[in-house]
């Protein structure tokens, strides 16, 4: 049984401007464990798909299952990571990573060890007092991810959550995810524009293309964890690459 | 004004010492330009209501005799507090219910759709246009004053706090929700703490209000108060005692601005940009 099922679902918006078919009868499996994730041209449903799975969203026909039962809204068992990390600006990192905690009713002390202990995975310790506008773009952007962690929820939703990091940052933020994710085994769905980050972190690659949304190609990434340099610069990771690069750029 | 001063960390953190220490000199030589421009401006007062030779223009000298004297007999410190107490009333009692009446507004429909078109006709009225009706209703006591200033309390603090909760951001919303936020939760630890500065906007403009529609309506019709004070004063050509009203009125509102942007500053110090 699929962890995560997409069935045949269209999500359909209406809007003065008229009607926009953002995601046409898409289908989409996700196993336990697995980290998947979606490119596709910008407009092409990566974001309404991912907010489908995440609750946010109800799609006009079909049905998203997780876990067997029909997602009926948010949930502390999906986490989602969104572009714009949505860290509470008036919380200090720790206080945001205690958020989801304390709506659990997890006892305080419990709670900052728990808090702490994700900050730590992400090298934040230092900064557990500090407030989001004294944290730079990664930093804010891991303490997010620390917050989405520490509920423990069985599947992570990433939104392009490195699109705004500058290179040399976002490999160290690739490598560190896959290394708590190798470490949490849990499921990751992450969207990217960037085609290297697709391929390296994905062991599946679902390729979608817009106008209607559609899921074009679905690539398997049969490279094994965990990866780094050798990998990246392997010859076949180049040619993974190349083929997500033409399903991309070159569909029909 | 000086919102650096907040932030003296981030301030050494991003400018080379040199920098700083030109602003902090620049801050302190403001300063004492302050300082130079009040004795100045005192100076131009004094020497224009000598050379006018008009008795009834009084000099500096004058209006801190009137004070000493109206503090002496006891009337300054009665109407004062006489004044105090309306404008507190009037504006604790429009920005309780306004802040209340602004969230339901942001976040029912139905609370906006009955009762933002009100607020939008009465807000163009001035409060002081209501005075003359009030006064025939409620008599020129204590309530028709009270009523009129927390009116224009409450008319300018409900729209800052309706457009704070319509400004909160959405993806901050959905991060509580997929955190497991309910309703409740997402309004008390979300849609409150981030309204928190228009709220602030609105309660400063609706204590300006609040003391332009006290002085007025004491102007009006009072028995007591600092716009009685300068009411009864004009009658008997006192002009150093209507300064010391203009006066007192005036530091008074400072005062009480001064205090809520201390308070402001206090609990929105998380702001990205001020
Ligand atoms: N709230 C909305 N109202 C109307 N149309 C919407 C809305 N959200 C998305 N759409 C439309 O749905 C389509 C898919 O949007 P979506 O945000 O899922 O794209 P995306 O693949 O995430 O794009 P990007 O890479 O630019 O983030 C787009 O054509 C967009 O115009
Ligand atoms: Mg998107």
């Amino acid at each position: 049984m699929p962890l995560i099922s997409i069935k045949d679902v269209t999500k359909i918006y209406n809007t003065e401007r008229g009607r926009t078919v953002s995601l046409d009868n898409v289908s989409l499996d996700v196993e336990q464990g697995e980290f998947i994730t979606l490119v596709g041209p910008s407009g092409c449903g990566k974001s309404t798909m991912l907010n489908l799975v995440g609750g946010l969203l109800m799609p006009t026909s079909g049905q998203v299952l997780v876990n067997d039962e029909p997602v009926k809204g948010p949930g502390p068992d999906r986490g989602v990571i969104f572009q714009q990390y949505a860290l509470f600006p008036w919380l200090t990192a720790q206080e945001n990573v205690e958020f989801g905690l304390r709506l659990q009713k997890v006892p305080k002390k419990e709670r900052a060890e728990r808090a702490m202990h994700y900050l730590s995975l992400v090298g934040l310790q230092d900064f557990a007092n500090a407030l989001p506008k004294e944290l730079s773009g990664g930093m804010k952007q891991r303490a997010a991810i620390a917050r989405a962690y520490a509920v423990h929820p069985s599947v992570l939703l990433m939104d392009e959550p490195f699109g705004a990091l500058d290179a040399l940052t976002r490999v160290q933020m690739q490598d560190d995810l896959l290394e708590t994710w190798e470490k949490e085994k849990r499921t990751v769905v992450f969207i990217t524009h960037d085609v290297d980050e697709a391929v390296y972190l994905a062991s599946r690659v679902v390729v979608m293309s817009p106008r209607p949304g559609r899921i074009s190609e679905i690539i398997d990434v049969p490279l094994a964890y965990p990866r780094g340099e050798e990998i990246r610069l392997s010859p076949e990771f180049a040619e993974i690459r190349a083929r997500v690069w033409r399903g991309v750029h070159h569909h029909e | 004004m000086t919102d650096r001063k907040a932030e003296p960390e981030a301030l050494t953190m991003a400018t080379p010492t040199a920098i700083a220490e030109d602003t902090e000199k620049g801050e302190r030589s403001l300063k004492g330009l302050y300082v130079i421009t009040f004795f100045l401006g005192i100076g131009i007062w004094t020497l224009s209501a000598v050379l006018s030779r008009n008795a009834l223009i009084p000099t500096p000298i004058d209006v801190v005799a009137s004070f000493a004297e109206l503090i002496a007999n006891g009337t300054l410190w009665g109407h004062t507090v006489t004044s105090l107490s309306r404008v507190t009333t009037g504006f604790l009692l429009g920005v309780a219910l306004a802040i209340p009446a602004g969230f339901l507004m942001g976040w029912y429909w139905l609370a906006r759709g009955l009762l933002e078109p009100w607020i939008q006709f009465f807000r163009t009225i001035p409060p002081l246009a209501l005075i003359p009706l009030v006064i025939v209703i409620l008599g020129i006591g204590e309530t028709a004053k009270i009523f009129v200033i927390f009116l224009a309390a409450f008319l300018s603090c409900v729209l800052a706090t309706f457009q704070g909760v319509r400004n909160v951001d959405i993806t901050l919303i959905n991060a509580a929700r997929v955190l497991g936020a309910k309703d409740f939760t997402i309004f008390t630890r979300v849609v409150i703490p981030a309204s928190t500065p228009f709220i602030f906007v609105g309660m400063r403009v609706a204590l300006g209000a609040s003391w332009a529609t006290l002085v007025a309506s004491e102007l009006i019709a009072a028995p007591t108060g600092l716009g009685r004070m300068m009411q009864q004063a004009a009658q008997f050509l006192q002009t150093d005692r209507i300064v010391v009203g203009i006066i007192m009125i005036g530091a008074l509102g400072f005062i009480m601005d001064r205090l809520l942007l201390l308070a402001e500053r206090r609990l929105t110090r998380w702001q990205e940009t001020r």
